[in-house]
């Protein structure tokens, strides 16, 4: 059994967009500080810090995740998949393309979380309809943009693949 | 926005955990999903001297029937639950409920032991298993017992749990075919804590409805009531959603007065019940 006592700064060492990362925890520190604060991924945003406005969204192990609402400790040996991930993933260079052609970013604070969601959405909804897109899309705030411009860019992305 | 500082544990055997448990009793906490705790922590609304993290008890995740329940395991993902063959198919008002917790990214780690632990008073996991007349498994190192879930839920995040105790499993019954259910809930905002939620089943038996009636976040715990009822399918849901709503003592916050709140409640209930009744199966 795995025991971090308080206080206590421990190697967390996990894979993070295919490459092995390490570096120092405390058990209180936040996934999302780790991912910054020592793995320097800045790409990982920050918002409320309660697991309510979906920035921090990453994918670990499979499955979607608040890395605010996360340990760092917990992720031991855990493949996460980050924004700096998904900004090279090639089968997203149509969604990133249609995101920007539909104005689904303004300021982008939030982009990060909501790509993460987007790609690990369309794996298993890879034809969604407009109200699921929606309902997806209800996890992470968005105060720039309206939300429309992301639900054109998605559904125009799913039909585009599904060809 | 940060923790406090505790100590972090990560038990590999549920004996591990509850061992932690007896040691520690209500000085430790529980972490499955961290959905609800992650942001009791970083609000500092809790400060444990102990998180235990169960993510590493893989059969605490499991599904299974259970003579004429399914038993789910505290771990299971809602995601996962809302896909299982099992439950789609035999608790179909737990599936419609778990489409509204939270958000499509937090059903993905959100557990529904976890949610149970919680209490939170307008959680739709809690409601559905205390309208469908469910039970929680408590398990300690003084071994493991089942609570009907209606005596569970004692107010808000209280529960009957003993300081040494887990949530291990829920146990769900099945609703035989041709149960008409409805689910409903009203809120500020797609996936945020329900103001009233309701949940209803009703099947056909004879000349009567076998019928059950729960509202969550009305009151600081859900609240239900079963009951064999006779006439239109309008009368059952007036009189069941009224008989319901006239004794409690409705929540009062920003968001509905307790008096709106018990107008809301009256209508959702009746609304969910008639949906039910008219899908049971004559």
């Amino acid at each position: 059994m795995r025991r971090v006592a308080p206080g206590e700064r421990v190697r967390v060492s996990c894979n993070v967009n295919g490459k092995s990362y390490s570096g120092f925890a405390e058990s209180r520190t936040l996934l999302s500080d780790f991912l910054r604060h020592e793995l320097h991924l800045y790409g990982t945003h920050v918002g409320c810090e309660h697991g309510v406005c979906g920035a921090c969204t990453i994918v670990l192990d499979g499955r979607l995740a608040r890395s605010c609402s996360t340990l760092a400790v917990q992720v031991e040996g855990a493949d996460l998949t980050t924004i700096e991930g998904l900004a090279t993933d090639e089968s997203l260079d149509r969604l990133r393309d249609a995101f920007s052609r539909h104005g689904a970013l303004q300021c982008g604070f939030c982009t990060p979380g909501i790509l993460a969601s987007t790609s690990h959405f369309l794996k298993h909804y890879p034809n969604p309809d407009e109200a699921q897109v929606r309902d997806m899309l209800s996890g992470h705030l968005c105060r720039c943009t309206g939300y429309d411009g992301m639900v054109r860019a998605i559904l125009e992305f799913a039909e585009g693949a599904s060809e | 926005m940060k923790p406090a500082p505790f100590e972090y544990c990560r038990p590999e055997t549920l004996e591990e955990a509850l061992s932690l448990l007896s040691e520690f009793g209500d000085d430790a906490l529980v972490m499955a999903g961290g959905l609800s705790l992650g942001a009791l922590l970083n609000m500092r609304m809790v400060r444990p001297e102990v998180i235990v993290d169960i993510n590493g008890l893989e059969t605490l995740a499991q599904i299974e029937r259970v003579e004429n329940h399914i038993r789910i395991g505290a771990l299971a993902r809602q995601a996962d639950v809302l896909v299982s063959p099992d439950c789609v198919a035999a608790l179909p008002l737990l599936i419609a409920g778990l489409h509204n917790v939270g958000h499509y990214q937090t059903r993905s780690r959100g557990t529904l032991g976890g949610s149970v632990a919680h209490a939170d008073p307008s959680a739709e996991t809690p409601l559905c298993l205390v309208t469908l007349g469910g039970e929680v498994e408590l398990s300690s190192l003084r071994g493991v017992r089942r609570m009907a879930a209606r005596e569970f839920f004692e107010g808000a995040l209280t529960t009957a749990r003993e300081g040494d105790e887990m949530v291990t499993a829920l146990y769900w019954p099945v609703l035989g075919e041709g149960t008409g259910i409805a689910f409903e809930e009203i809120n500020e905002r797609r996936g945020d804590f329900a103001i009233v939620a309701a949940a209803a089943w009703a099947r056909h038996d004879g000349d009567v409805f076998q019928c059950g009636l729960g509202l969550g976040g009305v009151e600081d715990r859900p609240v239900s009531q079963v009951e064999n009822a006779e006439g239109t399918t309008e009368e059952i849901a007036e009189r069941l959603a009224s008989q319901l709503v006239r004794d409690l003592e409705p929540l009062d916050d920003r968001r509905a007065s307790s008096e709106y709140r018990r107008h809301l409640a009256f209508h959702l209930g009746q609304k969910v019940m008639r949906h039910a009744l008219e899908g049971a199966i004559r």
